[in-house]
C-alpha cells in the first residue's frame, strides 16, 4: 500500500477513525490540536459525530456516555488536560466502558511547557484516576507505530471493557513521517462490532432487560477489584517490547517513545567506536516487559541507562523492578520541553562503560 | 367485578420498594417520568442519565436504561449519547448541587449547544445525600451544616435562579419552573415532563424543566412543614411558570 506523509495528530484521527472511531469529544490544548480538529473535518465523512466539549471534563465525560452506547469513542489531550479527564478515565475503568484516549505529552508538572516531555509516565501507568485500576498503555516511538496501536487500541479497549491509552509525547504529535494507514473498517464490520457489546451497553430495552452502567455501588464492591485485577493478570499475552542489540551488550539502555529514538541514534553511534551497547525498548508501558530486563546475562550487563524526558526519573522504576538489583541502574534525565540530544546519551553511555 | 382505575406505571419496577424518605419527593417524580414515558410509548427507546445524590436511587427502581455520571457531568454524559443514538430518548436527572454547583459548565453548555436533550432538575436548596451542605439554591438565611449561620448574602452571595439563567442563552427551547408541592401543580409537572420529551423527539433541542421540591431530612422539618416551607419561602424565591417556550 502507498504510503502517505502525515503529521502524528493527524495519523493517530485517520487510524482511530479507520479502526472504527465514531463519536470524538476534545479540548483545545497544545500540543494536540490538530487531533480534534482533524476529527472535526473527518468526521462528517463517515457518519461520526464531533463534539468540541466546553473542558477536558466535560469531554471525556461525552465520551463515557457515547461509549456506554457501544460506540468506539475516544478524546485526547495533553498532560494538564489529562489531569482534568482522570475522574472520568477512572469511572470508565470502574463502569467497565471501553475507550480510547491519547495524551501528546508535555512539560509538567503544572501547565509545564506545551514542548515535548515524559513527565506523565506514572500518571499513565500506574495512577490515571482515584481507585488504583490500571490500563493498557501503549508508548509509540514513531508515528506509523502511533497509527498501528491507535487502531489496535480500539480492539484492546472492547475486548476488556476498559480504557486504553495512547501515551505519546509532543515530538510525535507534532512531527511529519511516511506512514501506511490500515484499512478502513466497513460499516458492516462496526455494525457487528457494535453488535458485540449488546450484553452491557445502552441501547434501550424492554422491562426485565434494561442495562444498567454502574460506575459504583454500595453492593459488589470486593467483586468488582476481583475481576479487574483478574483481568490485569491475562495483560502478559499483550506486551509489546523491542529489544535492540542487547546479545552482546554490556550497557543496556532502557527508554521509550521519543527518548527511544534518540538513543537508538545514539547507540548506532556508539557501536561504531566499538561499545556493546543495546537497548530495551517497552512498546507497551503497561504491561511493562519486566521480563525483557529480567532475562539479561547479568554475567555481561554491567549496568543499565535509564533514558527519559522526565526530571525527576519515573521509568526507572519499573526498569529497577525488572533489573531486581543486579546491577547498577543509572540515570541520563532532561526536563519536559528539552529533547534530549544524542550526544547526551552517548556521554552518558561513555561515563559508566567501564566503572 | 371491581374496575381497575390506577395501577403503578410500567416505568417503575413492580416489585420495588422506594428508599427515599418519608415526604422527600423523588419518588413521585421517577412516578411521573414513568407514567410520561409509558404513555408516550418511549419505555423501551429510553436512556436515562443520573445525577449524583439522592436520585442514584433510582437507578435500581426504574424498568429502562440508564448510567450514572461522575457528579456535576450528566449533561455531557447525556450529550455523547444522543450524539451517537439521534433516534433514543435521552433524559438526565439532576439535583442542585449537580446541575448547579459542580456541573454548572455542562449544563450551561449543553443548554447553550442546544443539545437536543431533556434535563430534569430537581432543586431543593440543599445537598440531600452527603447530609445538609449549602446548595447554590439555598434561600438566604437557611441554615445548612456548612452554613450554620444561615446562608449570607455577604458570604455566600444569593440563590441562583437556573431557568432564568439558561433564558440568557438563545438555544434552549423550552424552560419551565414547576414544583409537586399540591396536586394541581403535580399534574402540571407531569404536563411539563411530557413537553419536554416531545420536544426532543421533534428534534427541537434542550428543554428543561425545574421542580421546585423539600427534603425534610435535611431541612430538619417533618413532611408538613416542609410543605409548608415549600409553599412559603422557596416558590417565593422560585415563582412557578414557563420562563421560555419556543416550541
Amino acid at each position: 500500500m502507498a504510503k502517505k506523509f502525515m503529521k502524528g495528530c493527524e495519523a493517530i484521527a485517520e487510524a482511530a477513525v479507520r479502526s472504527g472511531c465514531r463519536f470524538f469529544a476534545g479540548y483545545p490544548i497544545t500540543p494536540q490540536n490538530e487531533i480534534p480538529e482533524y476529527f472535526a473535518r473527518r468526521m462528517p465523512e463517515v457518519g461520526g459525530s464531533f463534539v468540541q466539549g466546553e473542558s477536558e471534563i466535560a469531554s471525556i465525560n461525552m465520551v463515557y456516555g457515547a461509549a456506554q452506547t457501544g460506540v468506539r469513542s475516544m478524546t485526547s489531550s495533553s498532560s494538564c488536560g489529562i489531569s482534568l479527564k482522570s475522574e472520568g478515565v477512572s469511572f470508565c475503568a470502574s463502569a467497565r466502558i471501553p475507550i480510547v484516549y491519547c495524551n501528546v505529552a508535555r512539560g509538567g508538572p503544572g501547565i509545564g511547557a506545551i514542548q515535548p516531555a515524559q513527565q506523565d509516565y506514572m500518571q499513565a501507568t500506574k495512577a490515571s484516576g482515584n481507585g488504583g485500576f490500571r490500563m493498557i498503555v501503549l508508548a509509540p516511538a514513531t508515528v506509523q507505530e502511533a497509527v498501528d496501536m491507535t487502531y489496535e487500541a480500539f480492539d484492546l479497549a472492547q475486548r476488556d471493557r476498559n480504557p486504553v491509552l495512547i501515551l505519546a509525547d509532543g515530538v510525535l504529535g507534532t512531527i511529519m513521517e511516511p506512514v501506511e494507514l490500515p484499512p478502513m473498517r466497513s460499516d458492516e464490520e462496526l455494525r457487528k462490532l457494535r453488535e458485540e457489546t449488546k450484553d452491557w451497553a445502552l441501547r434501550g430495552h424492554k422491562a426485565g432487560e434494561k442495562k444498567l452502567i454502574l460506575p459504583g455501588g454500595w453492593q459488589g464492591q470486593e467483586d468488582r477489584c476481583k475481576a479487574n485485577a483478574a483481568m490485569y493478570d491475562t495483560w502478559e499475552k499483550d506486551i509489546q517490547v523491542e529489544e535492540f542489540l542487547t546479545e552482546d551488550a554490556r550497557v543496556v539502555i532502557a527508554a521509550y517513545g521519543v527518548s527511544a529514538r534518540v538513543a537508538k541514534s545514539a547507540i548506532r553511534l556508539l557501536r561504531k567506536e566499538g561499545y556493546q551497547v543495546g537497548m530495551i525498548r517497552p512498546k507497551t508501558v503497561s504491561p511493562f516487559p519486566y521480563q525483557s530486563f529480567d532475562k539479561l546475562d547479568y554475567g555481561r550487563v554491567k549496568a543499565i541507562l535509564d533514558v527519559e524526558m522526565s526530571i525527576p526519573a519515573q521509568l526507572v522504576y519499573d526498569v529497577e523492578l525488572g533489573v531486581k538489583g543486579r546491577c547498577k541502574v543509572h540515570t541520563c534525565l532532561r526536563s519536559g520541553g528539552e529533547i534530549m540530544g544524542r550526544e547526551y546519551i552517548v556521554n552518558a553511555v561513555k561515563e559508566i562503560y567501564n566503572v | 367485578m371491581m374496575k381497575k382505575v390506577y395501577t403503578r406505571t410500567a416505568g417503575i419496577e413492580a416489585d420495588m420498594v422506594s428508599g427515599f424518605c418519608p415526604g422527600c419527593m423523588h419518588g413521585l417524580i421517577f412516578k411521573l417520568i414513568g407514567e410520561v414515558l409509558e404513555e408516550m410509548n418511549l419505555l423501551e427507546e429510553t436512556i436515562s442519565v443520573q445525577g449524583v445524590g439522592c436520585c442514584g436511587l433510582a437507578m435500581e427502581y426504574v424498568t429502562y436504561d440508564n448510567t450514572t455520571a461522575p457528579h456535576g457531568r450528566a449533561c455531557a454524559v447525556a450529550t455523547g449519547i444522543k450524539r451517537t443514538n439521534p433516534d433514543k430518548l435521552v433524559y438526565t436527572y439532576q439535583g442542585d448541587g449537580d446541575l448547579a454547583s459542580i456541573g454548572l459548565a455542562e449544563s450551561m453548555s449543553a443548554a447553550n449547544r442546544g443539545e437536543n436533550i431533556s434535563v430534569i432538575f430537581v432543586n431543593n436548596g440543599i445537598y440531600g445525600m452527603t447530609g445538609g451542605q449549602m446548595a447554590p439554591t439555598t434561600l438566604v438565611g437557611m441554615k445548612a451544616t456548612t452554613a450554620p449561620e444561615g446562608r449570607n448574602p455577604a458570604m455566600h452571595g444569593y440563590p441562583m435562579h437556573m431557568c432564568e439563567i439558561m433564558n440568557q442563552l438563545t438555544a434552549p427551547v423550552y424552560l419551565e419552573r414547576t414544583s409537586c408541592n399540591t396536586p394541581a401543580n403535580t399534574r402540571r409537572t407531569k404536563a411539563a415532563i411530557k413537553k419536554a420529551f416531545q420536544n426532543q423527539i421533534d428534534q427541537k433541542g434542550f428543554s428543561m424543566v425545574e421542580i421546585v421540591t423539600s427534603c425534610p431530612t435535611n431541612w430538619g422539618l417533618n413532611p408538613m412543614e416542609s410543605l409548608e416551607f415549600l409553599n412559603e419561602k422557596m416558590l417565593k424565591e422560585f415563582p412557578l411558570g414557563v420562563i421560555r417556550d419556543r416550541s
